[in-house]
């Protein structure tokens, strides 16, 4: 997993609440086997008409936020499947943040699973980023110091889990640490068959 | 004494392996069920890194979201990205030896049925899937939640997942519910009142005489449909209902085992005194059958009702949410909800593709006729619910009907197989998910009971399956 200490630059407006993960990727391109190349099809109707040409009213059409490397979005982005191709395909794509006032938990989950931060910020100081991100403007997120800097210098700070925060700072792999508990997890698996043995059939 | 707990700290508490000071811990998985859209790169990651698969015995795949449910199926599936991922799953289950229900396999269906009809899924246990419908299980009081792709492989490798407990929140519903109002209508009636967001961060657990005297079916529509209320586990208390439900089946605890288990099934409930972060109560006269009208499911109103007015909606992303959801829907505020025509129909779903639902629907439709204008599926949820529904003569009835019936599989409710809405279309179906382009690109979702669903299909239009039955 790719680390993540520190981002500086321009931030894609996304302006809409209840961002689904049926938007952000449909489900005709779930039918793959690999975790890469997802990133031509993220928001794929909101950003291409049926017979894929570009709308270019959408956000990511526009020559400034191209190569964007944030999304600032609504509340309770993320919502709906629990698919990881809604992560893989913001990170195919270039995103490595997402700003929003609320997130839908498996979503969350995700992301830190790979290498992305979604940040939560109160929702009055993610539509001041909005502007920001409107206008143009760039921001910087350092997650060492849990804050964000918005155009006008004015800085916000965030909350964030240690555990996760520390997996991002190092691109740790969960399943690595997990293994590490290798005795603790077996001495578990005994004594619930001593008291469940339905469970081991 | 020690303190009360809530049935979600009970099953939390047991599975705890390892735990940080933060409250971050390491939980044992009881079941792992897999399908062949969110596994494969999960598979991939193991091999890569060269690590078996912990327990497979407490896994169980099934192939269900991409598979064709025409009657030829077997011939082969003919869109051959699908193809590539039913063949990636049966390499996988074979190379990690995890048992596995294939097309041809008659306990093949929808992860969700399938798991419950073996008797797969049972109180106290922590079960997963790469799917965010998992909380179904819950309706027998299991921790189930839904995951992405690195968790599974994390359960793969080491049959645990790093978690951090949720919040507590009950749901009373009380009382009894009216005729032809079912537990699809109490979910929805549900996230109409909390929204899609009420629930992010909690655990819901319904309770109340409503839900108690819900069937094995009913539970699993609620706690199916948590997830679309934010949450990600809905639970219902364990009971004699759960318990004769559970007996028999090929995969629960049998003979002596069985009764110990029971018994240790029965010190699950919340203790009384328990302390929940949130509570909403319900009562289940006030419920009418609810239909969704936008592209959220929390956009539900009564079939009585009219489509809402975004002008009147003061905050203003809700209010551009709407606005746009109605555009997309192609209705009018003020509409009456009765007057909205529909093109197709689809029951099925691991929401609503169940025996009792099917019995539900045959009521409704014996002797009567789809509308011209309309094209109905059902799809049952499993290869076993078919042979059930066929035993009972229900084919017949929905075929003399006009309804298509066909073979198990995830269907429209996602469209990723050739059942889709054309753009443009409009749909009522008993699935659990509105959201744009979900059914198919430009397709209208309204979301229902099965019940209503063929009423709608009967008449061509939104109805009150109460006026059609009068
Ligand atoms: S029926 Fe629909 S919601 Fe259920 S598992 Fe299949 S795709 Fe997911």
């Amino acid at each position: 997993m790719q680390k993540f200490d520190k981002l500086t630059g321009p931030a894609a407006p996304l302006n809409m609440v209840n961002v689904d993960t049926d938007a952000i990727i449909p489900k005709q391109f779930l039918k793959t086997i690999e975790r890469t190349g997802l990133g031509k099809f993220l928001f794929n109707d909101l950003r291409f008409t049926p017979d894929g040409a570009e709308k270019p009213d959408f956000v990511l059409n526009k020559p400034a936020y191209r190569h964007a490397q944030i999304l600032v979005a609504g509340e309770n982005f993320g919502c709906g499947s629990s698919r990881e191709h809604a992560p893989w395909s913001l990170l195919d794509f270039g995103i490595r943040c997402v700003i929003a006032p609320s997130y839908a938990d498996i979503f969350y989950n995700n992301c830190f699973k790979n290498g992305i931060l979604p940040l939560v910020l109160p929702k009055e100081q993610v539509e001041e980023l909005m502007k920001d991100a409107e206008a143009g403007l760039e921001l910087t997120i350092d997650l060492q110091k849990q804050t964000v800097t918005g155009g006008n210098r004015k800085e916000y700070k965030f909350d964030i889990d240690p555990f996760r925060k520390k997996c991002l700072l190092n691109g740790l792999d969960d399943i690595g640490l997990t293994l590490e508990k290798e005795k603790t997890i077996s001495t578990f698996e005994d004594a619930q068959k001593t008291k469940q043995p339905w469970l081991y059939g | 004494m020690s303190k009360p707990r809530t049935m979600f700290e009970k099953i939390w508490d047991s599975h705890v392996v390892s735990r940080n000071d933060d409250g971050v811990s390491v939980i044992y998985i009881d079941r792992h069920l897999v399908h062949e859209v969110t596994s494969p790169q999960a598979f991939e990651g193991l091999r890569m890194a060269k690590r078996p698969v912990r327990r497979p015995d407490a896994t169980l795949a099934v192939v269900d979201h991409n598979v064709p449910t025409s009657h030829d199926r077997l011939k082969g599936i003919t869109d051959p990205e699908a193809k590539l991922q039913v063949d990636t799953l049966e390499k996988n289950v074979a190379q990690f030896g995890i048992e596995y229900f294939g097309m041809a396999d008659k306990r093949q269906g929808i992860v969700h049925v399938i798991g419950p009809e073996q008797g797969m899924t049972q109180p106290g246990m922590t079960i997963v899937c790469g799917d965010s419908h998992t909380s179904t299980h819950g309706a027998f009081g299991a921790l189930a939640f839904g995951i992405g792709t690195s968790e599974v492989e994390h359960v793969l490798a080491t049959q645990t997942l790093i978690q951090k407990p949720a919040k507590n929140m009950r749901v009373l519903v009380e009382g009894e519910l009216t005729p032809f109002t079912t537990a699809k209508d109490i979910i929805l009636a549900i996230i109409g009142k909390i929204g899609t967001a009420g629930g992010t961060g909690y655990v819901i657990e319904f309770a109340g005489s409503a839900i108690r005297s819900l069937s094995m079916e009913g539970r699993m529509t609620v706690c199916n449909m948590t997830i679309e209320g934010g949450a990600r586990a809905g639970l219902i208390a364990p009971d004699d209902t759960t318990f004769e439900d559970l007996r028999g089946r090929p995969m629960a605890p049998q003979g002596a085992d069985f009764d110990k288990a029971v018994a240790y099934w029965r010190t699950l409930v919340t203790d009384d005194g328990a302390v929940f972060d949130k509570e909403i109560r319900l009562d289940a006269k006030d419920i009418a059958p609810q239909v969704t009208w936008g592209t959220s499911p929390e956009t539900v109103a009564p079939i009585t009702g009219f489509v809402p007015d975004p002008a009147k909606i003061e905050d203003q992303g809700q209010r551009e949410f709407i606005t746009r959801a109605l555009d997309y829907m192609g209705l009018q505020a003020g509409q009456r909800l009765t007057d909205v025509s529909i093109d197709k129909v689809f029951i099925g779903s691991c929401t609503n593709s169940r025996i009792e639902d099917l019995r539900e629907v045959a009521k409704i439709a014996a002797g009567r006729k789809v509308a011209k204008t309309v094209y109905a599926m059902i799809v049952p949820g499993s290869g076993l619910v078919k042979e059930q529904a066929e035993k009972e003569g229900l084919d017949k009835i929905f075929i003399e009907a006009g309804f298509d019936w066909r073979e198990a599989g995830c269907s429209m409710c996602l469209a990723m197989n050739a059942d889709k809405l054309q753009p443009g279309e409009r749909c009522a179906s008993t699935s659990n998910r509105n959201f744009e382009g979900r059914q198919g690109r430009g397709g209208r979702t309204h979301l229902m009971s099965p019940a209503m669903a063929a009423a709608a299909a009967l008449t061509g239009r939104l109805t009150d399956v109460r006026e059609l039955v009068k």
